[in-house]
């Protein structure tokens, strides 16, 4: 029977949670780093037990943590992520400019094929990519150095890049996406990228269609049909079916459009989870009701998804990386709160249940499913 | 050469798989750079976590303190005091005290 690995970053540790096929009972384990910041964790889809986690902390910057056997033991590796070359400024939130600085990595995504090959998206917002399995970082810089890249403002959140998508059927193409700067498609491995943000509207900017300057959440796509993207604005939920070339807005029925993850049922392209949140200003659920929102038609019309989940009194936020979907069938869905529960369904959503509870705020959910 | 009992905060301790205060070997007269650098050479994994790499300034948040003087500011090539390198003192990486 197979096994599912959820592996959870919090705002002070990482926990490994770990069941068999049936969902139906899970194995805690952790904390891992204790205290510190865990921004992300994420495996290898060549080789599922090598891990790769994101450790920081305001006082000690970042650390990364690599594992061999799929989470029991872990071991530092490399740390330094310098950018290349001069790096110049961005804008500040003022508009003023401001030195490129590192700060942390929000996001790491291991290469299809290779687990000693990874890509990492940091704060302030670059691309960076080992070859040798954690050990040292060079950063692929045509994208930071993209001729809008001085325009860039950060997010609430800082100016991170925290979305990385490779097309698993030509690993050329990746997508990635920046708050507040938007999406970005290279099709020649990241020797050069271009904004892919026509038809994305964001009141917020002086030119509310912009080229660049629009705060993306998160991206998603099916392995299988890589041109067709959905996309959880600031507000917005949006799709474009060319690769980025066009996105259109697929928001529909939603209570709010609003929110942070986005996700992909694993065997149904068009089956998409959103989490509405009430507003860029009360990041919890509206009407304190933790919805997940399922559309099976890619968008535009969604039902709320409630059994199992807190219907009152619920002020949590779930955070851009928070949900992830398992690969068996039915198709599991996970999420994770700020409030420390990560929630998981077993039938695509239908219903729901806490696997853990009362963990630090959560920042990160993947999800393994092994032989 | 002489050695530097040196105490770091306890995030980095666990990080660097170290149970109390750590000694590391410096010159007979050394800096606040050669105690960092000695420390950084015995655990490499502490290397980005008390100074920046490549600019090697102290991180914001970290301090260094010794003999009752805070030494966060001052710079690098400041001599150690001489209490600590007699023996007689700690060198106290310390994480700035913040709610969290």
């Amino acid at each position: 029977m197979a096994r599912i690995r959820v592996l959870v970053g919090t705002r002070k540790g990482a926990f490994v949670l770990t069941a068999d096929g049936t969902r139906d009972d899970w194995k805690v384990d952790g904390p891992h780093f204790g205290g510190w910041e865990v921004f992300h964790v994420n495996g290898s889809p060549a080789d599922p037990d090598r891990l790769y986690a994101s450790q920081s902390s305001g006082w000690a910057g970042q650390v990364v943590q690599r594992s061999d056997d799929g989470g029991v033991s872990w071991e530092p590796v490399g740390n330094e992520f310098v950018y290349d070359g001069v790096p110049g400024t961005h804008q500040w939130y003022d508009g003023t400019p401001h030195p490129w600085e590192f700060a942390r990595v929000w996001h790491f995504e291991p290469a299809p094929h290779d687990p000693d090959v990874v890509f990492a998206g940091v704060e302030d917002a670059g691309l960076f990519r080992t070859t040798d399995g954690g050990r040292s970082w060079a950063e692929l810089p045509a994208l930071r150095t993209h001729s809008s890249g001085q325009h860039w403002q950060p997010g609430g959140g800082g100016l991170c890049l925290h979305t990385i998508l490779i097309d698993p059927a030509d690993t050329d193409r990746m997508y990635v996406a920046v708050s507040a700067a938007g999406a970005f498609r290279t099709d020649d491995g990241g020797a050069s990228w271009r904004p892919i943000n026509k038809g994305l509207r964001s009141p917020y900017l002086p030119d509310e269609d912009a080229e660049v300057g629009h705060c993306v959440h998160k991206l998603a796509f099916h392995p299988t049909r890589p041109d067709v993207v959905f996309m959880q604005k600031h507000w917005d939920v949006m799709r474009t079916d060319d690769a980025g070339e066009l996105w259109t807005e697929v928001s529909g029925n939603l209570p709010s459009d609003f929110g942070f993850p986005i996700s992909v049922h694993a065997h149904e392209p068009d089956t998409v989870y959103v989490v509405p949140i009430t507003s860029d200003v009360e990041h919890y659920p509206p009407d304190g009701r933790l919805r997940v929102a399922r559309s099976r038609t890619g968008g535009n019309d969604w039902e709320l998804l409630t059994k199992g989940l807190p219907q009152k009194n619920c002020y949590v936020d779930v955070l851009r990386d928070a949900m992830a979907v398992d690969a068996l069938d039915p198709c599991g869905v996970y999420f994770g709160t700020t409030g420390g529960d990560v929630y998981a369904s077993a039938d695509g959503g239908d219903t729901w249940a806490a696997i853990v509870e009362h963990l630090p705020a959560v920042l990160s959910v993947e999800v393994q499913t092994l032989p | 050469m002489t050695t530097i009992r040196v105490a770091l905060p306890g995030h980095l301790r666990t990080l660097a798989g170290i149970d109390g205060d750590v000694v590391v070997e410096v010159s007979d007269q050394p800096t606040i750079a050669d105690v960092l650098d000695a420390l950084e050479s015995r655990y490499p994994v502490l290397r980005g976590t008390i100074r920046e790499h490549v600019t090697l300034r102290r991180r914001a948040f970290m301090r260094y303190f010794a003999c009752e003087e805070d030494l966060s500011h001052e710079p690098p090539d400041t001599p150690v005091p001489g209490p600590v390198v007699a023996g007689q003192g700690v060198f106290r990486v310390v994480g700035a005290i913040a709610g969290g």
